[in-house]
């Protein structure tokens, strides 16, 4: 009778476990069903009582419409350029400052360090008017450039901090033995530091990306063109005959398109960078 | 290095490729001068006003680049006003609402130097009126909208009623019956959905009631604050009563297309709302096609009850920084002409603000429906926007959430008016 | 730590001047750019927040008030509403955030078949952009033919349906479901970059030590997670302090949810209230810088 409790406790944690995970799945996951159920919905069945949770005649032509009323692959890419050119130079130019800041001992570091995060404190709303005085002043107005210019201002505070953190728990000895076979700051960063913080470059570019793929506010302000034209500006551009009316349909549709992308590159960020990176990093 | 060599070339690579970008956007028109637009959403909307504004291209050896407005009407404002402000002119004509003639009213042309005398008479007086701030004729009047009680002939039939509510106390006794009569099949079914968030929209309503039980319209026309009286109060109070009884809970959150959602679905016998859910109600899916009608909202009660339909719509300015403001005004002009108006009303449905398109035989033969609003249009009520000026949007916000307050049961009529009169004289100051 | 030379003590001096060269060097890039995007756009807000002007006058009609603004807010009750309204949403959904966070990344973090499933599966509800989800939610809220009355009444967890945003008791709940939901995958997915960086060595010596799971997690897990930890916090929370789309879309600008950020904005925006919007703004700052420096003190963290 002795052995019989542990097991059976080992099966009630394991119950409880995968219970709590179907529940923890269905609560992140089930807003994205709903969406992809609505986006194949007519616009009548969206209102429709009793709510019907799987399409009865999935209305693929929705998602055609997304692509026929307007360039929605022009924005696509635009997104993909904006979202990656931020996230690019907001590693580049991170990694760099994370070093220095994490690993350089010099006067005024610890001001500049607060000062990273005080610009990430206004609201953004009230750095509009200015920034977009900024960006005509520059010529960047209703360009791509412009864009990712304006992002970093979110993106590069956090992308410093984030690496920041993971510079400071390497131990420095690594690099200061690279030092003195003579390697230069540069050659010690690459060689050295970059494979043991691949996991905070591989989440910090990632949520960096993911937040400039999804930002509304100036993407709709500094942009008038379908030149520049992203995602998420597109999509608040839809609506019917009316502009009342909210085709509702057609915003989740455009979604979907938006969302895919992301969880594909994730995937893929996951299964080969991740594993590879981090291989590497614990090793040395 | 290899790895920053690398990030370098693909960060300049995009640089370059944007840069590309940039430099095909700069292309100019040959001959004539290139206007920027910003009308309607994308869809049908757009097409419509790209279609006319195109051929005003054609005629006038001009080229128009129309560019889609976002739909959310907050948005649209916060856009217009970082581009005004900025001294910005990238667009030359502008789709505005009409409660903006009055905020924007410094950052658009006077039409007056550019429109003859003539044209502008040809609109409803009281939309030009409207658009006139301190003498300055702000914009044209474009499409106009006006609130309208929706109600199922089908139902009214089935529970033996044989018109409409005429006055409000009709409307919810009707409601009550067929709502007690139909829950026994649908327990989702409700009386009566209108807009109760916290909202403009809301204002639109609560001015209905409050202006049909001869209650005022918020503030007059000479600018004295007149909302603290008893028939606004007893108004909002009837408003409380129907939340949770002939109308769901939720009401107080709702705005345009929520009730449209509950209506459309047939979950309704009435509803408050813009004549875009007409069309939209007798579309070919729709459960409700040709069950349902429309009509005037119902009058308040005793002598000085009347009908109210509050007046909404849109209008075309021009930017005051635009570099060819004489070209965007003819533009402006063309648009709102009764040519293109005619089609806009067969096409897509839009309410011209030109009187003569109502009596066009060809419209009326399209959609008998815009014939009938025209008496709605006719006595429409104005939101107190010209004489609050500037100051508009904090009268507006500061009388939804009165008026939110008393639906939600935090305050009855009386109270919450009170303090709404003070808070109205304090943003008000010395003057609007 | 900087180098030690000490048959040469000249050589310490000209090290550490290197060293700072270099750091600036490496800093300039950054810093550019954040001077650049970010100095002239907040000293135009702090300045404005010194004058009455309006938007909506041209040409811009600047009347130096001085400290008035500022005066007017410390007495101006709807503020002080969107402030408290504001750290509670904070304190609440930050805190679930981050127990559930790091729950996520734990598990994602363990051996179980379905790990990449779930991994991916975290991110879903962050890769769906903000605007959209947000009135997606608003939809399924709604209290006629939302999804959530008829699944709640499904699952027998509610009896008749509930009109979440319009019962001042539950519209809190349900914006804090909504922001936990969108923003759990921001913490979990710093957390677990944290636990990748924790070597396996530590547990395996802690194993072979006899330490219990519990006891590993509190003895290693947990502080070498702490500056993730921090980081993520830090973060979160200057997120949430800023909340704006989702409670303007979801539950609009009623009294029981208004955020500081949909205050200022409709002072700046809807109003046109530059100078006054502006001192809003600045009243943000202020809260925001307060608040992280109180989580630098408990949290002991500071530049080694």
């Amino acid at each position: 009778m002795n052995f019989e409790l542990p097991k059976l406790r080992f099966f009630a944690g394991r119950i409880v476990f995968w219970f709590g995970l179907g529940v923890l799945l269905f609560y992140l996951l089930f807003p994205f069903y709903w969406a992809i159920v609505s986006s194949l919905k007519t616009s009548n069945q969206l209102f429709a009582t009793p709510i019907s949770y799987i399409p009865q005649t999935p209305q693929w032509s929705n998602y055609a419409s997304i692509f026929t009323t307007q360039p929605f692959g022009r924005f696509l890419l635009n997104s993909f350029l904006v979202a990656g050119g931020t996230t690019l130079l907001s590693l580049l130019f991170g990694v760099f400052a994370a070093y220095a800041i994490g690993r350089f001992e010099f006067r005024g570091r610890q001001p500049i360090y607060y000062a990273m995060l005080a610009v990430t404190m206004f609201p953004s709303i009230s750095v509009l008017g200015g920034l977009f005085v900024l960006i005509r002043g520059l010529g960047l107005y209703d360009t791509i450039p412009g864009l990712i210019f304006t992002y970093m201002l979110f993106t590069l505070p956090f992308t410093i901090w984030v690496l920041t953190s993971f510079v400071r728990e390497i131990p420095s000895e690594l690099e200061e033995a690279a030092f003195i076979d003579g390697a230069t700051p540069f050659q010690a960063l690459h060689k050295v530091l970059l494979p043991m913080i691949a996991p905070g470059l591989v989440t910090a570019g990632l949520l960096a990306f993911i937040q400039a793929w999804n930002e509304f506010l100036f993407a709709l302000t500094f942009t008038v063109n379908e030149n520049s034209r992203t995602v998420p500006v597109a999509i608040a551009l839809f609506s019917g005959t009316s502009s009342f009316e909210l085709p509702w349909n057609l915003i989740m549709a455009a979604s979907v398109v938006v969302t895919v992308p992301l969880l594909v590159l994730v995937l893929i960020f996951q299964q080969r960078i991740v594993a590879g990176l981090t291989a590497g990093a614990v090793k040395g | 290095m290899k790895w920053y060599s690398r990030g370098v070339l693909v960060v300049s690579l995009l640089g370059s490729a944007a840069v590309g970008l940039v430099v095909t956007n700069l292309g100019i028109a040959q001959g004539g001068v290139t206007l920027r637009v910003a009308c309607g959403t994308v869809g049908s909307q757009q097409a419509l006003c790209k279609s006319a504004a195109d051929r005003w291209a054609a005629k006038t050896g001009n080229k128009v680049d129309v560019v889609p407005n976002v739909a959310s009407s907050n948005e649209r404002l916060a856009l217009f006003q970082q581009q005004l402000s900025a001294g910005s002119s990238d667009v030359d004509v502008y789709q505005i609402e009409n409660i903006w003639p009055g905020l924007l009213a410094d950052y658009f042309v006077d039409l007056k130097e550019y429109v003859p005398e003539a044209t502008i008479k040809e609109f409803f007086p009281s939309m030009i009126e409207a658009d006139t701030v301190e003498g300055k004729l702000v914009d044209l009047p474009w499409y106009g909208d006006a609130g309208l009680l929706y109600y199922r002939k089908d139902l009214l039939e089935k529970y033996g009623f044989k018109k409409p509510p005429s006055t409000w106390a009709q409307l919810t006794s009707m409601a009550t019956k067929i709502q007690q009569g139909e829950r026994k099949d649908n327990s989702n079914f409700w009386g009566y959905v209108w807009q109760g968030a916290a909202y403009e929209g809301l204002t639109c309503d609560a001015l209905e009631w409050i202006y049909s039980y001869g209650g005022g319209t918020i503030v007059d026309n000479k600018g004295n604050v007149t909302i603290n009286n008893k028939n606004a109060a007893a108004a909002l109070d009837m408003a409380a009563k129907w939340v949770g009884t002939i109308s769901p809970k939720g009401v107080t959150t709702y705005s345009e297309e929520e009730s449209r959602g509950v209506w459309q679905a047939g979950n309704a016998a009435f509803m408050r709302n813009w004549p875009y859910a007409f069309p939209l109600g007798n579309g070919d899916t729709s459960p409700i096609k040709g069950k349902f009608d429309v009509t005037v909202l119902p009058k308040g009660p005793g002598a000085s009850g009347k009908n109210a339909a509050t007046f909404g719509g849109h209008s075309l300015a021009v930017n005051r920084f635009s570099k060819n403001a004489k070209a965007a005004a003819d533009l402006v002009v063309y648009m709102t002409s009764a040519e293109v108006q005619k089609e806009r009303a067969i096409v897509g449905g839009y309410n011209p603000s030109r009187p003569v398109v109502y009596k066009d035989p060809e419209v009326l033969k399209a959609s008998p429906f815009l014939g009938r609003l025209y008496k709605v249009f006719a006595n429409a009520v104005v939101r107190p926007t010209t004489v609050t000026a500037t100051k508009y949007p904090r009268v507006s916000e500061a009388f939804w959430n009165a008026s939110n307050s008393v639906l939600t049961g935090k305050s009855n009529g009386a109270a919450a008016l009170v303090a709404l009169e003070d808070e109205l004289k304090r943003i008000k100051g010395a003057k609007w | 730590m900087p180098l030690k030379n000490p048959r040469n003590p000249n050589r310490r001096y000209s090290l550490s001047a290197w060293r700072a060269r270099t750091a600036w060097l490496l800093l300039t890039p950054s810093l550019l750019i954040l001077v650049l995007v970010a100095a002239f756009p907040l000293f135009r807000s702090f300045q404005l927040s010194l004058f009455d002007v309006s938007i909506l006058k041209f040409p811009l009609q600047l009347t130096w008030v001085g400290l008035d603004n500022y005066v007017a807010l410390a007495s101006d009750p709807r503020w002080w509403r969107s402030v408290w309204n504001t750290v509670v949403f904070t304190v609440i959904s930050v805190g679930f955030e981050t127990v559930l966070g790091l729950m996520i990344a734990l598990l994602v973090h363990s051996e179980f078949k379905g790990r990449g499933l779930v991994r991916t599966a975290m991110l879903v509800p962050w890769a769906i952009p903000g605007v959209v989800s947000s009135q997606m939610w608003r939809w399924m809220f709604n209290d006629v033919y939302g999804v959530i009355n008829d699944l709640f009444i499904k699952l027998r967890l509610i009896k008749t349906p509930m009109a979440w945003l319009a019962e001042p008791a539950l519209v809190l709940p349900a914006i804090i479901a909504v922001d936990v939901w969108k923003t759990t995958p921001f913490m979990a997915l710093i957390l677990l970059a944290g636990l990748q960086g924790i070597p396996k060595e530590l547990y395996e010596a802690a194993r072979v030590d006899g330490a219990s799971s519990v006891q590993q997690f509190w003895r290693i897990t947990f502080p070498l997670l702490r500056p993730s930890l921090l980081v993520a916090l830090i973060f979160r929370t200057l997120d949430a302090l800023r909340v704006f789309d989702m409670i303007y879309i979801v539950a609009g600008t009623q009294i029981e949810t208004i955020s500081m950020s949909i205050y200022a904005r409709q002072q700046l925006i809807s109003f046109g209230l530059l100078g006054y919007g502006s001192a809003v703004s600045t009243g943000m700052f202020l809260i925001l810088a307060l608040y992280i420096a109180v989580y630098l003190v408990t949290l002991k963290v500071e530049v080694k």
